[in-house]
């Protein structure tokens, strides 16, 4: 019974767990914000004072900023491209009826379960290097100069590292969207005489929106933080060649000790995912609506 | 055209050979009804007509040119399927129009014939609804429409009624008979309902373990069931099938007795019993008699017999009316 008293009861009641959530996201949030606004430097404790916004200034007129920025939607997008057309692919391949399907399957997830860290130093050492990778083995059998990867060009190689990481998350979604598509529609396409690529692109991929744009949403969230990768192979360089916006707050405020300007980056990152955010729902929200 | 040829059509899944071998012959314009218990490989069959199986062995042909290699899609026949198989993402127009569209057909011929067929099956007012917005009916007959505007050789229908309500089955079951008299293509119709198999169809092949029992008109199977199976999946209530010493004074290892053609009275008869269950539909009253020394029998009774549990009746054979058959099951001339 749903009367006036009982709802205000139950509002009391599960108020505790909501002040705890809303409390878990905002006090981080307000600090950082707080922080952006002083002079803090980790160099001179003790010397905090107000600074109004010329951190962020300083941050937004650094000139590692647009690349960061440009760096940053670029890895993302890059990612998701690969991701999102190789899962597909993938997925349909995997849907085929073959022996040892179990086995395949687990291996292509395997890279999933590998540490950010340990994956990018393989990658970087045993495919990358341009003197004991295996690319560079390879070039150098067929007689060709060997590529460095990293120094040539940092930000595809860190794209790749990271699509590798994210193409079995993808795989596996799609994968089961393709498992639960009815067969009997396939089978009546057949039989109205769609061809295998008709089917694809009538049956099997509206089928699939949804999954994508699941896909896309979750990889955009966790792709505009990728960190550690950049961390262990290039630093953010050569230069601030595959520097992105999470690597500058890193370097403003742990390399430079500036609390004070990596807080203010902070901000600006929550606010350029939230940027994203809207642009993604509002290009492929309306997915999600059954 | 829609002329259908089985000859030695065979399925085998592996070792297990789902059908062991067929020949059937559909003629043009014909209302053919696979009828059989589940498992007895009708779905099977109907799949390997339509190509959505290959055969393991035998020749299929559709109007006289051998279909039994073609794909699916070049046999010229529609399918309407149990699940009806609607494409969820588009409207009831796209979903008629598909097969036009993969057949390449002019966008203004293809909206002509989607109208035409729309009006045909009462569909003009949700074209451009979505099919999760209609109604089992409602979908049963856009998957209907998208079968006809091909204009096929031959419609197949996998159990396109079983999953609607009772009273909605009689609708549509009536519909597809109207459609078959309106459009005279062959249809081949699959379902495990004998009640369904009796009223709709031109010839009835009752299938049991991959093989034909019986091929005939329903009238046909209903007067003379060619073996026991027919005999007892044909017709409802269930024939009465007695085996035993009363049998054996027939000369037979089982006879066989529809429960319309048993008398019964208060007083005088061949076979005394007492009534275990009456169900009275009105129209008629189906009796449970328990019979000394045979069992349990069905006997069909006026709507108006005013007989309780536990009465004693005397039943009487009609004469004539007997069916008679050997121990292997097969019916005695």
């Amino acid at each position: 019974m749903a009367t006036q008293h009982s709802r205000t009861v139950a509002r009391l009641m599960i108020s505790p767990a909501v002040i705890l959530l809303l409390l878990w996201m905002i006090v981080p949030l307000a600090m950082t914000l707080y922080f952006s606004f002083l002079r803090y430097n980790l160099l001179m404790p003790g010397m905090e004072e107000w600074a109004g916004f010329s951190n962020y200034r300083y941050f937004l007129t650094d000139p590692a900023f647009f690349t960061a920025l440009r760096n940053t939607l670029v890895l993302v997008a890059g990612v998701l491209l690969i991701t999102v057309i190789g899962g597909i692919l993938l997925a349909l391949l995997l849907d085929q009826p073959m022996w040892g399907q179990g086995i395949v399957r687990i291996l292509v997830i395997a890279p999933f379960f590998v540490m950010p860290t340990v994956s990018a130093l393989v990658w970087t050492n045993m495919f990358m290097n341009p003197v004991n990778g295996l690319f560079a083995h390879a070039a150098k059998a067929l007689g060709l100069q060997p590529y460095d990867f990293l120094a040539q060009s940092p930000l595809l190689s860190i794209t790749l590292i990271v699509a590798w990481q994210w193409l079995p998350f993808a795989t596996l979604i799609l994968l089961t969207a393709l498992q639960s598509l009815d067969s009997e529609q396939m089978e009546a396409a057949a039989m109205d005489g769609a061809g295998p690529l008709s089917r694809f692109i009538y049956v099997t991929m509206p089928h699939l929106t949804r999954s994508v744009t699941v896909v896309i949403l979750i990889q955009t969230i966790f792709l505009l933080s990728v960190f550690a990768e950049i961390l262990v192979t290039t630093n953010g360089g050569p230069g601030t060649a595959s520097t992105t916006l999470t690597y500058l707050v890193y370097v403003q405020s742990m390399l430079q000790f500036d609390v004070g300007g990596g807080a203010a980056g902070g901000i600006v990152a929550v606010i350029l995912a939230n940027i994203v955010a809207i642009f993604l729902m509002r290009m492929i929200g309306k997915n999600l609506q059954a | 055209m829609g002329r259908i040829t089985l000859r030695n059509v065979a399925k085998r899944f592996g070792d297990v050979a789902v059908i062991p071998s067929i020949n059937l012959e559909v003629e043009d314009g014909e209302f053919v009804v696979f009828v059989g218990p589940s498992g007895c490989g009708k779905s099977t069959l109907l799949r390997l007509i339509a190509g959505l199986e290959d055969v393991s062995g035998g020749v299929i042909e559709i109007d006289g040119v051998n279909a039994t290699e073609l794909p699916p899609a070049r046999r010229g026949l529609a399918m309407v399927f149990q699940s009806y198989a609607l494409y969820p993402h588009m409207s009831v127009r796209k979903n008629i129009a598909f097969p036009l569209k993969m057949a390449g057909m002019e966008p203004a011929e293809i909206a002509r014939k989607v109208e035409a067929a729309a009006a045909v099956l009462n569909l003009t007012g949700y074209l451009d609804r979505r099919p999760g917005q209609l109604s089992g009916g409602q979908r049963q007959r856009v998957a209907i429409g998208r079968a006809i505007v091909r204009e096929p050789a031959a419609f197949l229908f996998d159990e396109p009624l079983s999953n609607l309500d009772a009273a909605l089955r009689v609708n549509m079951r009536l519909e597809i008979s109207e459609l078959h008299q309106t459009l005279k293509t062959t249809m081949i119709y699959v379902t495990h309902d004998q009640v369904e198999a009796m009223t709709m169809a031109d010839k009835i092949v009752v299938l049991n373990l991959g093989r034909i029992e019986q091929v005939g008109s329903p009238l046909d199977l209903y007067r003379a069931p060619a073996n026991l199976f027919v005999a007892g999946f044909i017709g409802s209530p269930k024939m009465n099938l007695i085996d035993g010493p009363e049998a054996a004074r027939q000369g037979a290892a089982t006879i066989g007795l529809r429960p319309e053609h048993i008398d019964l009275s208060g007083s005088a008869g061949i076979w005394r019993g007492t009534v275990g269950i009456a169900e009275h539909l009105g129209s008629d009253t189906f009796l449970r008699v328990q019979v000394e020394g045979i069992g349990m029998i069905t006997v069909r009774a006026g709507g108006d017999t005013d007989l309780r549990h536990g009465d004693a009746v005397w039943l009487t054979p009609q004469p004539g009316r007997m069916h008679r058959f050997d121990a292997d099951g097969k019916a005695m001339a």
